[in-house]
This record gives C-alpha cells, structure tokens and sequence, in this order.
C-alpha cells in the first residue's frame, strides 16, 4: 500500500467514524419513532423496531397533547409555514432590493447606511424582545402571525442585505453603466440585469431565512397568541406536557416532523448553497 | 455651432483637481481621441460626456442640446467599455436589441436591426449563444454592435482594445476604423496607446494632469508637438530631448553646438529663452559622412527598419533608419539632420519655442 493511499484510508475512517457519531442520535430519533411503547420499553436504545409503524408519527400529527389541548402538531405546522413563506420571501426580496442599492446606487451616508445594517446582524435577539412588543402593540400586530411574520422580515433585513450587498459588489459596475446608456431605469437595471444574474445568492439567502425563520423559538413563543403558536413552540408544549408515560415515540416523531422542511430544503437545494457561498463575481 | 462642444469643464474631488478646464469642440462626423497616461482624467471626461459622472462646473453640449446633467439615458449616446460590459443573462441578440427594447422600439424593427448590425460585424451565426461563450475579439464585436444598433448621436469607447493580444487588437483597431468611414457617426474614444490616437483620430487631444497639452489633427500633433510632454508621449521610438543653452541666436549643449534655422533663432530671440530642450524625431536623423560624431551603442532591427542608439557629445540619441544597417555596436559613426526639423520647447515651460 502505497503512502498516499494509507493516508486517504485513515482521513476516510476519521471522517466516516465522525459521521457514525453524529448520525446516531438521528438514527436513534427516526428508529424511536416508529416504535411501539412496548417496544421503546422493552428493546435497547439502538435497536431495530420489529414491526414498524407510523403510529407515533400519526399522533404526534394529530392527537397528541400539547398543554390543554390535544390536537397534535399539525395547527403549530400550519402556522409556521404561514408565518416562514411570507417571511422568507419578504425579507429575501427586501434585501435583495437593499444590496443593489448598498452596491451599485452609492449614495452619501450609504457606507454608514450599510455599517449601521451590519450592527443589526451581531445584535442578540434578546435586545429587541421588549422594544419589539411594544411597537406590535402599537401597531395592532401584538400576538399575531402578521406580527410574527414583520418581526422576522425586520430582523432578518441584515443579514439577507449583507449577503446581496457582498454578492452584488462583485457584479461589474460597467454592466449597470452600460444598461443606463442603454436607457433602462433603476428598476429596470434590476429586473433585467441584477437579479437573473443573483440565483446563487437568492438561493443562499432563501435557505438562510428558511431555516432561521423556521427554527426561530424566542420570538415565536415571545410575539405569538394562543392560536399563532409556530411549531419550535408547539413541539416544546408537546414534550414538556406531563401525562402518566413518556412516550418517546410520539416526542421523537414530534421532532422529526418540526425538523422535516428544513432537511427537505437541505436536500433540494443543498448544492447550491454550497456553490452559492463560494461563488465569487459573475464572469462576463 | 459643433456636434460635442466641451466647455470650460472643471472636475474637483476634495482638493484635488481631476479636470481643470478641459475646452474641446469637434464637428459632426469626427472621430475624436483623448489620450494620455493613466491618470490624467481622460476616463473621468469620458464618463462625463456619457453622463456617469459630473462636472464640478462647465458645461458640455451635443449639438444643441446642453446634456451636462441630463440623466445617460437621455443623452442617445452609445459606449463600448473596456470589459465590454456584455449582459452574461442574455444572448447577443438579446444584448444588442435591449437598447431598442428600453426604447420601446417595436420588436420587428429591433429584430431587423440586429440582423443589419450582425451583417455589417458578421457576427451573424453567433446571435443564440451567449456572452460567456464568445472569445475576446467576439465579444468586442458584439459589444460595437450592441452600440451600433441604435443609430446613437455620439459613439464612446473607452480603452476598447486593450484587453486583446496585438495582433487581434490590430484587426479591431482597423474595424473600428472602417466601421467609423462607413457610418460617420461622431465618436470619442479614449486610450493611452499613441498609436491608436495617430490612426484613428481625425482630432487627437492629448491629456496630462487634467489639462489638455495639445487639441488638433494627428498631423499637427506630430509634425508641431506644442509642449515637451506631447512631443514625448506621441511616436516611437520616442522624440530625442537634448537640454541645450540659448545665447545671443546660438544653441549649444555642454559640449556640442547645434544647429537652428533663421526662423528658429528668430523666435528664440522674440521669446527670451535661455535653457531650452532641443528635440530631434528619430526619423529626422540619419548616417552621413559628416556631422555629429558618436559611437554605436545599440542597434535594434524590426525588419523594414532599424533603430539604432549612439552616443554622442550632445548627449544619446536614437535614430530610426529605413532597412536594415551594416554597421555594429561599438563602431564610430556621423548623424546628420536638417536644422529645421528640429523642435525647440522652453526647458522651464516646457512650452514649444517657434
């Protein structure tokens, strides 16, 4: 065996050991769930189930109980996914509009503009809890799912502007000078230029705000009403509900229901987000 | 009345001053050039005229209309840039219609101007693909094209060529030529390659530190260089600079007398110049049998002709020889020229004597 060949063995065993290690608990959460009581019971954590079944996953859909009320997760599912999507596309399409003009429509004070929207990517999201209630009062937006959707697109505007303004820096400033000879207008420019040449940045941006958004649980248990609880929330009421059995099987499907689009999104769209944050200037 | 009338224009960034009163006036057809080192704000009074930047004050006017702040768009100006700024998302159809698109042209109409300009570049079989696919020289074409579509008032290149290897810029240069022979559509290109000013330009301005040293044809530029500066940066090899001393009508360096014509020492008398540099263009020296003695120290031949450096009391000279020379490093030889063919500029001013 040659040297280079010994030395790709042993970073292949590394690699797939630190792969085993973290795949267990994932393992154990999806094998878990489609166990019976009994079984949970009876068996060993890493244990196969012997006759598997979807029942722990139908009720932690649509039985199981979360304080008082007994309907499962899918009210809390529903909620976030009315309350991700507009956010999502809000904030991604604001910051989209930002960076072009952070990036290519320069203004005075735009630098100290873009510096200030920076502060807001570092700033804990605890900062904002008190201010943030009393404005969604104001406003009449106070323990509702339009709240919860402006409270997500106001504290995702830094980062989705950072990620266009630095992707949109990169494009040549003479292609805009170009479209404006060419007599295309500000909005033009970006319609017609700008954003066809932004598909690895929206892609980024669109899973970054899925996710956050979608695993965000201060806010959601912070800002929400009692029927516009997201699933983080609904998926902490389930498990910590207490009934005479734990049942681990309806806790692990519970969690692998809320976990489900984000992974799903993860999958479709995981290459791109790779390709997008090493993708570097649009080649003319 | 011109077609582009630069007027007193004055560009300012803090403290310093990037134009610094540029006046240039040329007539409806023309093809003019602005040239100069890097630096020298030709960029800047481009981006001026195309309505990217501007001035601080001054104004500048296309035909009659005073276009200083009017928006790019509303200028009806073309630009080929440097990069060609081609859009990556579109084909070159595309690329070439969109101005026409912008100007909510009708789509026959559009499509019948890509195909006359496509014609005219021959770039015709490349209209599908898109930029990404093209070679350098291609996508030069296409981006003529795409100005060309249009029928602009007034045509801007900036640095067009300089991002293709020689020979292929050779090619272009003499499209850009023909191009402008066929169309006579009013044109400013900007470059700091001297041969691009000398063969394109039917008026050439040369820039320097913001200012124009010298606005007129190739031929006055050449043969009557007004300050020390153009003499330098026009033609290659460049102009021999001699420092010499004026007194009483006679020119001399440290070492050598040199010659002047009536008209020269009479305009040396009138001006009052003392130190002074005396320029001789490599092309007006030759070998003679006497003269200026001197020592070969290099001799390099580009085939229909030969440079050849010497050493002389008056300092190194290069001369410019048609052919090829028999002579060799190191031999002792004679150059020789006509009094009159030498340029004489004030060696403080830098101004050009007579």
């Amino acid at each position: 065996m040659s040297h280079h060949t010994l030395h790709r063995a042993l970073l292949m065993t590394a690699l797939g050991l630190f792969a085993l290690w973290f795949l267990t608990p994932l393992y154990v959460m999806v094998t878990t769930s489609l166990k019976t009581m009994d079984q949970v019971r009876d068996g060993s954590l890493l244990s196969l189930p012997t006759s598997p079944g979807v029942s722990a996953w139908l009720k932690a859909w649509s039985q199981a109980c979360t304080g008082t009320d007994c309907g499962g997760l899918k009210p809390f599912f529903l909620n976030s996914l009315m309350l991700t999507v507009p956010a999502v596309l809000l904030s991604t399409a604001i910051g989209s509009l930002n960076g072009y003009v952070l990036a290519k429509w320069r203004f005075r004070g735009s630098e100290l503009m873009f510096a200030m929207l920076l502060f807001g990517v570092f700033m804990p999201m605890q900062v904002v809890l008190l201010p943030m209630s009393q404005v969604l009062g104001w406003l009449g937006l106070a323990s509702s799912l339009s709240g919860l959707v402006l409270v997500h697109v106001v504290a995702g505007i830094p980062s989705t502007t950072l990620f266009f303004r630095n992707y949109y820096v990169g494009l040549p400033d003479e292609l805009i000078k170009a479209a404006m000879l060419d007599g295309a207008s500000f909005w033009q420019i970006f319609r017609r230029i700008v954003l066809p040449l932004s598909t690895p940045i929206m892609v980024v941006t669109l899973i970054w705000q899925f996710t956050n958004i979608w695993n965000d649980f201060l806010y959601g248990v912070v800002f929400s009403g009692a029927d516009s609880k997201p699933i983080t929330v609904g998926l902490n009421n389930l498990a910590n509900t207490s009934s005479s059995v734990k049942e681990y099987n309806v806790d692990m499907a519970a969690a692998l229901i809320a976990a489900l689009p984000t992974l799903l999104v993860y999958v479709l769209a995981g290459k791109y987000f790779v390709r997008g944050l090493t993708a570097g200037a649009v080649k003319g | 009345m011109g077609a582009l009338t630069i007027h007193q224009v004055r560009k300012r960034f803090g403290t310093t001053d990037i134009l610094k009163g540029i006046d240039i006036e040329i007539d409806a057809g023309e093809f003019l050039i602005l040239v100069g080192p890097s630096g020298c704000g030709k960029s800047t009074l481009l981006n001026m005229i195309a309505g990217l930047d501007a001035p601080t004050s001054g104004s500048i006017r296309l035909g009659e209309r005073d276009i200083t702040h009017l928006p790019s768009k509303d200028r009806d100006i073309a630009m080929v840039f440097q990069s060609y700024a081609l859009y990556p998302n579109m084909s070159v159809a595309e690329n070439i219609a969109f101005a026409l698109e912008m100007r909510k042209v009708p789509k026959a109409e559009r499509e019948a101007a890509v195909q006359r300009v496509a014609a005219m570049l021959q770039i015709g079989h490349l209209l599908d693909r898109k930029p990404g696919a093209l070679s350098g020289g291609q996508r030069q074409r296409v981006a003529m094209g795409r100005a060309l579509a249009r029928n602009p008032k007034l045509f801007l290149f900036d640095e067009p060529l300089s991002n293709l290897d020689a020979k292929l810029r050779v090619e272009m240069r003499a499209e850009i030529k023909l191009l402008h022979q066929r169309t006579r559509t009013t044109t400013v290109y900007v470059t700091h390659d001297q041969v691009e000013a000398m063969t394109l330009g039917d008026r050439i301005a040369v820039m320097k530190d913001g200012q124009v040293q010298q606005f007129g044809t190739p031929d006055d530029i050449y043969t009557r260089p007004a300050t020390r500066f153009v003499a330098e940066f026009i033609g290659s090899p460049a102009m021999n600079l001699l420092p010499a001393r004026h007194q009483l009508g006679v020119v001399s360096t440290a070492q050598q007398a040199l010659q002047v014509d009536d008209a020269q020492r009479q305009a040396l008398q009138a001006a009052g110049t003392g130190d002074l540099l005396y320029g001789l263009r490599p092309e007006s020296l030759g070998f003679a049998d006497q003269g200026l003695p001197g020592q070969l120290t290099m001799i390099e031949p580009t085939g229909p002709e030969t440079y050849v450096t010497a050493d002389t009391p008056a300092g190194r000279l290069t001369a410019r020889v048609p052919g090829a020379v028999r002579h060799r490093v190191g031999e002792a030889v004679h150059l020789q020229w006509l009094p009159g063919q030498a340029h004489l500029f004030d060696a403080t001013s830098g101004l050009r004597v007579g």
